[in-house]
């Protein structure tokens, strides 16, 4: 018990998870991230992509943006876009991924959006596959 | 003296305005449940998001370099009012009191010649204020076919906000809105949003922890101020729908009251009417034996 650490995702609207877990992976801005018990205080933020919480019944949450802090054991991650990966379903996960396309073909993006926007839609894929 | 015939149809319409200001109040007791819920489940988000821009803002050492949206503009010029209300009335003096507060600080900055920009949500509120007015409302909002307001919404309100502020069209953003206290007191509020106001310091943690940024500061700072921004829009939404309903509650809960209250005195009316009748009735009958 003692490798574990809490952590919760909260959306503006709601507690979405708080539990107990020994590792958490997030897609960081700057790439993907494992924590572990008593990791160094750390603020960052989060691009499309999968949070891993790892225990014995593992969950998957799929994130658009976030900001995360850890401190004292506590991992906090705040995002208003989460859905857990098992209530996508097919025809959800295609019509946010043609919505992600037709964005990122599109003139008016800024290169920060189509990095972003890159991640997201090979996240989405790597979930329907 | 009305008829009895009136009295009667009066006594039934004030019945039914009493049935339907009753099913006002129950409705909007349930409502208030659910808005309540929200309000509360709402807080931790927008608290945490404070809390990590402190722990932010605590690390930087150049405020001068500082983002703008967290150190404002520096100057004191342009002002933009997001005012909050209702899109639905008979809730008391929900609408009015947020407007009149927001309607003495026009008062003060138009009277301190600055500029004045105002944004309307809620088709209540806009009623209210554009006839004194009318001039500086520059965008109004409605989210009248909404059946419950969601975080998209103060996305959009939070982006036109921040928008208008790259534009550099203002130097300071005030949000006009009810604070739900409990059910029968609701407090309207103005924060002021840009610049952010330094009272959120009792959040203060003692320990000064050391974080590590990835990026740094300032990038983050950059993702997070914006949203802050909307996670400010969405709280006062969230508190004010939550007002809103407490505050319906309580108006319809008072009409009812009085709606009983004039039942009875009309029905007391009424009967006094009728025994008058009757008794005339006995009169004549009586004086018409006697004077055989």
């Amino acid at each position: 018990m003692s490798e574990e650490f809490s952590v919760e995702i909260i959306s503006p609207e709601n507690l979405i998870i708080k539990t107990n877990t020994r590792e958490v992976i997030i897609p960081s801005y700057e790439g993907e991230m494992g924590i572990l018990k008593d990791h160094i205080h750390l603020i960052t933020f989060l691009r499309p992509g999968i949070i891993k919480i790892v225990s014995d019944k593992n969950r998957n949450f799929f994130v658009e943006e976030g900001t995360v802090e850890f401190s004292n054991n506590n991992l906090l991650i705040l995002t208003s876009t989460v859905r857990e990966v098992s209530d996508l379903n097919n025809s959800m996960l295609e019509s946010l991924l043609s919505e992600a396309e037709r964005r990122i073909n599109s003139d008016e993006i800024s290169d920060k959006e189509k990095y972003l926007l890159s991640y997201k839609i090979s996240t989405l894929k790597n979930i329907s596959q | 003296m009305p008829s009895l015939d009136d009295l009667k149809k009066r006594i039934k319409s004030v019945k039914s305005t009493q049935k339907i200001t009753k099913a006002m109040k129950m409705v909007a007791a349930a409502k208030l449940r659910k808005a309540q819920e929200n309000a509360e489940k709402g807080r931790p988000y927008s608290q945490k998001m404070q809390n990590i821009i402190l722990n932010l803002t605590k690390s930087i050492k150049d405020p001068t370099n500082a983002p703008k949206l967290l150190v404002g503009t520096g100057k004191d010029e342009d002002y933009l009012c997001v005012v909050l209300t209702a899109d639905r009335g008979l809730c008391g003096g929900f609408n009015s009191n947020i407007c009149k507060l927001a309607k003495s600080r026009f008062k003060k900055i138009l009277s301190e010649g600055k500029k004045l920009k105002i944004i309307t949500v809620g088709t209540k509120g806009l009623d209210q204020i554009k006839r004194d007015y009318g001039k500086h409302i520059i965008k109004k909002f409605s989210f009248k076919d909404k059946k419950q307001i969601s975080f998209t919404e103060a996305e959009l309100i939070g982006n036109e906000i921040i928008n208008l502020f790259n534009l550099k069209e203002f130097d300071k953003c005030i949000l006009f809105y009810n604070n739900f206290k409990n059910v029968i007191t609701q407090i309207p509020q103005s924060q002021q949003i840009i610049p952010a106001e330094s009272e959120t310091s009792d959040l203060k943690r003692e320990d000064n922890l050391s974080y590590e940024f990835e990026p740094d500061e300032d990038e983050i700072l950059e993702d997070l101020l914006p949203k802050n921004i909307s996670t400010q829009v969405f709280r006062a939404f969230l508190e004010n729908a939550a007002s809103e309903q407490g505050s319906r509650m309580t108006a319809m809960d008072n009409a009812t009251r009085n709606a009983g209250d004039l039942v009875d005195k009309l029905t007391i009316n009424y009967n006094r009417s009728r025994q008058a009748s009757i008794t005339k009735e006995l009169i004549e009958i009586i004086s018409g034996a006697e004077s055989l």
